[in-house]
């Protein structure tokens, strides 16, 4: 599974008297099979509007999305996308909410194959026992997991994960770090990730490369870090390698210096 | 995300849903005590206006007294089924003969005003198709279809149905449209990536997301469906608490207009607490952010 995103724009306006806002400027990326990346860069400056464009949910004004050499035009489950806000059904069962996607997104694999990898995924992220609860009995990181579980389930190529741990304590999201690279590297379909993040150490942890995004009117990406750090990392060791803190400054650098004159939702 | 609001219909020419009747709780601190000061104080209410009644049917002599008024809902509701003739019903059986009408023309306005309500809620064609006729109609008294409907049908009880109809129809239209265009654009997209069929989204987004909405139209509708039936009958006579209001009237009773008063008041209020019953079963739970 490759992505090419060739020469994206997008503008929105947020209101008919407002000119439009140009939040993605020519954005060029390139990620091959495999590969982790995360987005990062200040509010507004586009970052979940390109997941959103990558997966389909959103046209680009100009320039194409390629996955695989096919160019993007709608959601597919090739791309599974973990939200924001978890995003579940709430009259669904934690395990109706991974079963009806599953479903609904895979329709040329057989009911049991299905079942299985819904009973798959719900079992690493550790929620078989709790399948029968609601999203409203569980907590947010419960929420979290089972949406990821939904995403692995559906067995995509491409993982889209918009900052899908940023409303959760420290403790929850480091043990959801682990799980999702657990997740990743062995027990799944999914080759590549992308991820949305506005965490410096999240991104390093979990990244291969880092696309640092620029504020309006700024071009999109302002620069690409590559993370030289081995895996499995550690995420208490990993704090004391040189490597690490120099991507840190790198980032930190870079994120002060773009530091938004204008703060604007995307 | 413009381009999704695209498919998002402004609404703000809803109508604003009444405010809940349940006051803020008085700080007490058993909850037998807390029934017993607000029953006391429902009292105090009752009996400050059945005094201002008293005063003012001691000054005007044409007016009934509470005890004649209640002394009357007393008589009418002990006898409430006999049946002399078309001028001469007891009151059960005019309660009844309006409820039939009410429920007939709020179920016509149910089956008519739901599909039309998720098709303008959905499309936005269909809303600037429908909307300046919704918006146009929705002002005028239901009263006024009243002589062109029985001019077309020729009796005066099917008219009284289809003036429940037309009053019933807009704000479960108006409601089931803001429903669907409540849905979350979360719950939208999550249909979207995973490629949820109609069928799916349908039963997985729509309605769990718009029934709340759609109910709370229904209860509106019903409301002002039971308020105009007792006009509509007025005005076309023959049977129905309206009639029987009217036919009191003719007859100077006034103790009976009151007591009917009293009745269609308690019969309204069980139908919306029916209705508020259904709409917390539906209401969706919040989910934990």
């Amino acid at each position: 599974m490759s992505l090419e995103i060739h020469a994206v724009h997008k503008s929105f306006a947020a209101s008919r008297s407002t000119p439009p806002q140009h939040v993605l400027r020519g954005v060029d990326l390139t990620v091959t099979t495999g590969e982790f990346v995360s987005l990062i860069g200040h509010s507004g400056c586009g970052k979940s509007t390109l997941l959103n464009v990558v997966a389909g949910l959103l046209r680009p004004d100009a320039g194409r999305v390629v996955v695989d050499g096919r160019p993007v035009t709608e959601p597919g489950p090739d791309r599974a996308m973990v939200f924001q806000n978890y995003s579940l059904l709430p009259r669904l069962s934690v395990l109706a909410n991974v079963r009806e996607a599953v479903k609904a997104a895979r329709p040329d694999r057989s009911r049991e194959v299905n079942d299985e990898h819904v009973e798959r995924y719900l079992h690493a992220v550790g929620l078989w026992e709790h399948r029968d609860k609601r999203p409203a009995q569980i907590s947010g990181g419960m929420q979290q997991r089972t949406a990821v579980a939904r995403a692995f389930a559906v067995g995509p190529k491409l993982l889209l994960l918009d900052e899908p741990f940023g409303a959760l304590d420290a403790l929850t999201r480091a043990k959801l770090q682990a799980q999702l690279v657990g997740l990743w590297g062995q027990e799944s379909d999914t080759e590549t990730v992308l991820m949305v993040t506005h965490g410096i150490d999240e991104a390093i942890l979990l990244a291969d490369r880092i696309v640092v995004m620029a504020n309006p009117p700024h071009a999109s990406v302002l620069d690409v870090i590559p993370v030289p750090l081995a895996r499995p990392r550690d995420r208490v060791t990993m704090v004391d390698d040189p490597a690490f803190r120099e991507v840190q400054a790198r980032l930190m650098a870079l994120l002060t210096a773009e530091a938004p004159e204008a703060t604007s939702a995307a | 995300m413009t381009m999704l609001h695209d498919d998002v219909i402004d609404l703000t020419a809803a109508p604003s849903q009444p405010p809940t009747e349940e006051g803020p709780p008085p700080p007490s601190t058993s909850p037998w005590r807390r029934r017993a000061a607000s029953l006391g104080w429902a009292m105090a209410g009752v009996t400050v206006v059945l005094g201002l009644w008293h005063l003012a049917a001691l000054r005007s002599p044409d007016l009934p007294t509470p005890a004649e008024g209640l002394g009357e809902l007393w008589a009418l509701v002990g006898d409430p089924f006999y049946d002399n003739g078309p001028n001469d019903k007891g009151i059960g059986l005019q309660l009844a003969i309006s409820l039939q009408r009410v429920f007939t023309g709020f179920a016509l306005a149910a089956l008519v005003g739901v599909p039309l309500g998720l098709l303008i809620g959905a499309s936005r064609r269909a809303w600037q198709a429908v909307n300046p006729l919704v918006q146009v109609l929705r002002p005028v008294s239901p009263l006024a279809w009243f002589p062109i409907l029985l001019t077309v049908l020729r009796d005066a009880g099917k008219a009284a149905v289809f003036v429940v109809f037309i009053t019933a129809l807009w704000p479960t239209v108006v409601n089931t449209a803001a429903g669907v265009a409540g849905v979350p654009l979360d719950h939208r997209n999550v249909a979207r990536v995973y490629r949820f069929g109609r069928l799916a989204f349908v039963r997985h987004v729509l309605l769990p997301d718009s029934l709340p909405s759609i109910v709370a139209g229904l209860r509106l509708s019903m409301g002002i469906g039971w308020m105009v039936i007792v006009a509509a009958e007025m005005l076309s006579g023959g049977a129905g608490i309206g009639f029987f209001v009217w036919n009191s009237y003719n007859a100077s009773d006034l103790s009976a207009v009151i007591a009917a008063i009293v009745l269609v008041g308690a019969v309204g209020y069980t139908l919306d607490a029916l209705f508020l019953r259904l709409g917390r079963r539906f209401s969706t739970e919040e989910v934990h952010r």
